[in-house]
């Protein structure tokens, strides 16, 4: 491996570098603009897994760095929501072998609900933060966040964002791949069982690794002057925007960031101090400027409209001369919609012929609120649909309205984070009950078609014993469980959703047809097994 | 600016082969030792919705975006979403487009690949090398008349 060179995309390339690193496991959930890393480790033959939710991910991660071996959690940066509880104190625990998380953001929202800037979580959560702009770089911070992370201790983010992940570009994969074993497993449990006691002293560890890394950052080779000489302008930044910076404004010296958390103040203040103007550019929100003002550095900060939206060549020469004209805009692109022939269509033609009202969820099915269908009221975050069905239920009391209330969620979100909405369900069932269509499309569709629990099939297609929803379902105590075939028996389906809103019942319909895509990818998979054979 | 750099645009719809037809542009490019870097919007499964996908290729390439009005050649696999890109182009833009292949190559599920032909009548990258990674790309037959539409669309048939 060493010494070649091909063409990554980021995502590509972190697998790359995590295979070098001799990764016990990767873990994660998927979720655009992530979900290649763990294809594409699988792919280079590390192992890696699909985990039911981001949370799981990363107390699987957790538990193979107590044991010594090296681990790497990927996510959507919606996803380190989920995984949050674990993160804030995994951090106080500490590692054992080296864990790094990964968080993609997606500025722009190019295929998410939100844009939140997650590197307000290595703050948060106090870790270093490690930030490429580049595949080459993806590559390299992966090995270097593995080294930080047994170095310091510490779980170490390396945070991406769509177009680092999602950009090609040559990468020279200089490390041979390292024939990584856990060392022999020792317990400890006044650092790892985290009791008030041991906590309070953990927090206080942890404040001093921060320090100690500050001090590392300062010293390191994680921050470079890239056009040095020039004195009118000084700009900071990180990410991919160094490269839109670099070729914006070719005149500046830039000062790139490679760990962004905990920051090299004096190293900023020194470059500051060597320049006639000095400005920031950082998409999203203003994560290096408020905490450079914090530090008593004087900065050139960005208008409103730059906290939202990606950044590109033209918009950082629009930041910089704080001109807030929007861009050009072509001719709207035409939105996505659900495929022909996608049994999710069935399902919205009858809820928009119903008149029902919808609480939707995550997922190619989210499409439902375009037209033709027009058919979904809310959609949150990923498993919400049933918490804010019983909930308006609730709202809408005893009343004609309430009993036309259906939660609609997919089967990998199901799996999730629906079943706790089920549990509630059963416990917390509103005076109308309530129905949940659970749209078992045998795939996990909006990302790229990957496997999940209930599909039989690991992400490295090995077999595995599938979840069987309606098993789950009926051992929760939900009243009914029902299986229909949408495009098979739609007025058996009908006929079934209207029976069970008009009881008291707390009803799972389970609407059972394989996403079309996912059936074309199966017919392939066979296709080609045949000719290598 | 970036004249030392080359600036080609795919657009089309999801299905229509625009990110497989970039990658290849970028791996030829890669080949040919020209630093390059790809960058892509897609990200749902859903078929029909815009596809659109930047290849830089050149000396030194920084942003992986082709910045508003930088575009040397825009390779639209489908007529309605050159408009889309309408920001991108510029007045000496290369179009190349549906209407520059045959009826029936602009129909088929080739396009992409004829109109890869298409654009290297200007980009003038050896024809063995766009066959070699057609055949990598797409196995056996596939990957034959892949090569006869590159072929019919670079004029060389
Ligand atoms: C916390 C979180 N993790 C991941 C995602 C990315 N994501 C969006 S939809 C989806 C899954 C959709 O699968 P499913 O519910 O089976 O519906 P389908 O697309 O197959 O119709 C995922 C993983 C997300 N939005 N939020
Ligand atoms: S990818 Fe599958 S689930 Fe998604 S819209 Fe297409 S057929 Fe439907």
């Amino acid at each position: 491996m060493a010494d070649k060179k091909m063409i990554l995309s980021g995502d590509g390339a972190i697998a790359y570098g995590a295979k070098a690193c001799g990764v016990t496991l990767g873990a994660g959930y998927p979720g655009t603009p992530s979900t290649e890393i763990l294809e594409t480790l699988t792919s280079i033959g590390g192992a890696a897994q699909w985990s039911p939710n981001e949370k799981v991910a990363l107390e699987v991660a957790t538990g193979v760095s107590l044991g010594n071996g090296r681990a790497l959690v990927t996510m959507k940066h919606v996803g380190l929501n989920v995984a949050a509880d674990p993160l804030f104190t995994l951090t106080y625990m500490g590692v054992n072998g080296g864990l790094v998380i990964v968080s993609a953001d997606d500025p722009g929202m190019v295929s998410s609900q939100n844009e939140q800037d997650n590197r307000n979580y290595a703050k948060f959560a106090q870790m270093p933060m490690l930030e490429p702009s580049s595949s080459q770089e993806a590559y390299d911070l992966t090995i270097r966040a593995f080294e930080l992370s047994e170095k310091f201790k510490v779980p170490v983010l390396l945070r991406m964002t769509t177009r680092v992940c999602h950009s090609m570009g040559p990468v020279a994969l200089w490390k041979e791949d390292e024939a990584f074993r856990p060392a022999p497993y020792k317990a400890d449990a006044t650092t790892k069982v985290m009791i008030p006691a041991y906590a309070r002293r953990a927090h206080v560890r942890l404040i001093q690794v921060m320090r100690d890394l500050a001090a590392y950052n300062e010293a390191s080779d994680l921050h470079t002057v890239l056009n040095p000489g020039s004195s009118e302008l000084g700009i900071l930044s990180s990410g991919v925007s160094v490269q839109h910076v670099l070729e914006a404004a070719p005149e500046a010296s830039v000062l790139q960031l490679k760990m962004t958390w905990p920051l090299p103040m004096d190293a900023i203040r020194k470059f500051a101090s060597g320049v006639k103007r000095f400005a920031v550019v950082e998409e999203g929100s203003r994560f290096l400027e408020e905490n450079l003002r914090a530090a008593g550095i004087a900065v050139e900060g960005k208008e409103d409209v730059f906290e939202c939206g990606e950044l590109s060549v033209g918009r950082v020469k629009q930041l910089l001369a704080h001109d807030t004209t929007p861009p050009p805009a072509g001719a709207p692109g035409r939105p996505p919609a659900l495929c022909p022939g996608c049994p999710h269509r069935k399902t919205f033609e009858l809820l928009s012929d119903l008149k029902l009202t919808v609480l939707g969820d995550i997922g190619c099915y989210t499409l439902g609120v375009l037209p033709p269908f027009s058919a979904m009221d809310a959609s949150e975050c990923m498993g919400a649909s049933i918490g804010m069905g019983l909930g308006l239920r609730r709202s809408l009391g005893d009343t004609p309205e309430a009993r036309r209330v259906v939660s609609v969620i997919g089967d990998s979100t199901f799996l999730h984070s629906g079943l706790t909405g089920v549990v509630d369900m059963v416990y917390n069932k509103p005076a109308t009950g309530h129905v949940v269509l659970l749209l078992d499309n045998g795939t996990t569709a909006m990302t790229g078609l990957q496997e999940h629990a209930a599909t039989g099939y690991h992400l490295d297609k090995t077999p595995a014993v599938p979840i069987k929803l309606e098993d789950v379902c009926r051992a929760l105590g939900v009243d009914h469980v029902d299986v229909v075939d949408p495009v098979g028996d739609n007025d058996g389906y009908r006929a079934l959703l209207q029976e069970r809103l008009a009881s008291n019942d707390a009803t799972v319909i389970i609407v059972r047809r394989p996403c079309l895509m996912q059936m074309k990818k199966m017919a392939k998979m066979a296709n080609s097994t045949e000719v290598k054979k | 600016m970036s004249r030392d750099i080359t600036n080609v645009l795919f657009v089309g719809i999801g299905g229509q082969g625009i990110i497989r037809a970039s990658d290849m542009l970028t791996e030829a490019a890669f080949r040919l030792g020209f630093d390059v870097k790809k960058s892509e919007l897609h990200g749902m499964s859903q078929r029909g919705g815009s596809v659109s996908s930047d290849v830089r290729f050149g000396k030194k390439v920084l942003s992986p975006m082709v910045p508003v009005g930088m575009t040397d050649y825009l390779v639209a696999v489908s007529e309605d979403q050159i408009e889309v890109a309408r920001p991108y182009l510029n007045d000496a833009t290369v179009i190349v487009r549906p209407s520059d292949l045959s009826a029936d190559d602009a129909k088929s599920r080739m396009a992409n690949i004829a109109m890869l032909g298409v654009l290297n009548r200007y980009l003038k990258f050896p024809a063995d090398l766009w066959e070699t990674l057609i055949r990598e790309n797409f196995a056996g037959p596939v990957g034959e008349a892949n090569v006869l539409a590159f072929r019919r669309g670079a004029n060389l048939a």
